[in-house]
């Protein structure tokens, strides 16, 4: 069986995985760059091509409140959003984890106002990376077809939402060719969802996500309950879990429709690299062209991407970073007073591991700001002379920024 | 254990909400409708108590169990019959309404 290859924006190929994935039912409200997704979805709708229940909403809150509302009741439910967008929705992207619902939803990257920007950088679905919700990043517009599609699997095994993340405009509305399995293949490798946690049944009415209490207690059975911790502590054991999950899924995938993505991580010219650049989404892509220009200098550089970024791949990026000189950052994003998360993440990962390089954080790309292979090099040979000079860690390096004048 | 909070209805699934009542409602009988008149009627306690723990009768019964105070039973009578009384002058809790020790 061939796929059939088009050339498409990244929006294009999330609406075509939604579609492959069957979904049942789609509620979004539009914003830049997310728009053309669920335009897209709507007139399959309207056309009669996907037998989809397509709920148009007032508001981002309430997308996700019918996600809920749907999916509770089993049914394959879609969404999509960006930036403010998924601010508005914040409440309720708590709420999705925490009823252990297999949500899927794109989140096209885009910055947070004020001051107000519709171009791509990462804060917006950084902001809700607590949440619970399984993120993870693509550096193409195939990664995010065949990553939206692999996300209900991995949604549905584990009963947690997952949040496909990639750059707006630099993806969304960015054409390049895409193959798009036969529907066959995809049903093959994702059957329907049919073991929901909550069953709506007139017939055995169930409260379903009443108060819970500090303690544990026991229920109109006698049965004991969990308290909050309880239900939490399950839901964290679950992303964990995904740890495992999410490749396992890559690779059923791989053996399905023949593309692999790399479970958690991904990389390029990693093997003897004694400098690696790390990041997810697009500027990893970016980072390849910048490896290759640096070993053209002799500089052993290569890429590590963050595919999975919750759950954060520990122990897989410390088998990957051993031994290594530097580890370099680039977040497109920012904790605002410290640094960038993933940054963090990483820095803190690695510490106490054996071999474990020095971790670099640089920010970039923030509100679109534009950044070029070459900006990146410039920043990997400012980070290497820091390091030649004795840095073991060092503040946060702002590519491209101009505040003099 | 469960992955979510879920429970089939059922008196008392939400545990013993009446731990957290710090107003009690006291009926005074003489004034209530129902009892007046010696047959189920107005029952507008009933009617309004959001917890379902008010039962109907001549007069209605109050479950104290699981009664929170909110107060809804004793604004809606008609008859004023229902009174609420903080519930340190019962003796069970040491701090009243306004958050003052009980004397």
């Amino acid at each position: 069986m061939s796929d059939q290859v088009s050339v498409m924006t990244g929006n294009e190929a999330a609406a075509n995985a939604a579609r492959l994935a069957r979904v049942q039912v789609i509620a979004a409200y539009p914003i830049t760059p997310q728009s053309p997704v669920v335009e897209q979805l709507a007139a399959w709708v309207e056309s009669g091509e996907l037998p989809a229940e397509f709920v148009a909403v007032e508001s981002e809150h309430s997308a996700m409140t019918v996600c809920i509302g749907a999916s509770t009741v089993g049914a394959r439910t879609f969404t999509a959003t960006s930036s403010n967008g998924l601010a508005y929705m914040t409440e309720q992207v708590w709420w999705a984890p925490g009823a252990r619902l297999p949500i899927v939803m794109c989140v096209v990257n885009r910055a947070m106002a004020a001051p107000w920007n519709v171009l791509n950088d990462q804060q917006d679905s950084m902001s809700v990376r607590d949440a619970g919700w399984v993120q993870l990043f693509c550096r193409d517009n195939q990664e995010i077809l065949d990553t939206t599609v692999q996300a209900y699997r991995i949604a549905e095994r584990l009963h947690v939402p997952v949040m496909v993340c990639y750059d707006g405009f630099l993806l969304s509305h960015t054409m390049m060719p895409v193959a798009v399995p036969a529907p066959e293949q995809i049903d093959a490798f994702l059957p329907p969802f049919t073991e929901p946690f909550t069953v709506v049944d007139p017939g055995d009415p169930h409260n379903i996500g009443p108060v819970v209490m500090a303690e544990p207690r026991a229920d109109e059975t006698g049965a004991t309950r969990g308290g909050y911790m309880e239900i939490r502590a399950l839901h964290h054991r679950a992303l964990l879990d995904a740890l495992a999950v999410i490749p396992e899924t890559d690779a059923e995938y791989a053996s399905v429709v023949g593309r692999s993505w790399g479970g958690l991580t991904w990389e390029h010219l990693l093997d003897d690299a004694e400098v690696v650049l790390v990041a997810a989404g697009s500027l990893g892509t970016q980072l390849t062209v910048t490896a290759e220009q640096l070993r053209a200098e002799g500089v052993k550089a290569g890429v590590l991407g963050i595919r999975a970024y919750r759950p954060f791949p520990v122990e897989a990026l410390r088998a990957k970073l051993a031994g290594r000189r530097l580890a370099l950052v680039f977040d497109k994003a920012l904790s605002y007073g410290y640094e960038g998360p993933i940054c963090s993440d990483l820095r803190g990962a690695m510490l106490g591991a054996d071999g474990a390089p020095a971790v670099f954080g640089a920010v970039c790309g923030l509100g679109g700001r534009d950044v070029s292979p070459e900006d990146l090099a410039e920043a990997a040979r400012r980070a290497l002379t820091d390091l030649d000079a004795g840095a073991r860690t060092r503040e946060t390096d702002w590519i491209n920024l101009h505040l003099e004048g | 254990m469960s992955e979510i909070s879920m429970s089939r209805p059922a008196v008392g699934e939400a545990g013993r909400t009446g731990d957290w009542r710090n107003n009690r409602p006291v009926m005074d009988a003489a004034k209530c409708l129902a009892v007046k008149q010696g047959r189920v009627t107005c029952q507008i306690c009933w009617v309004y108590c959001p917890d379902g723990c008010i039962a109907q009768g001549v007069g209605p019964v109050i479950d104290l169990t699981y009664c929170k105070g909110c107060g809804i039973c004793a604004e809606e009578c008609p008859a004023g019959a229902i009174e609420m009384q903080p519930e340190s002058i019962h003796g069970v809790c040491a701090v009243d309404e306004t958050g003052e020790a009980a004397r």
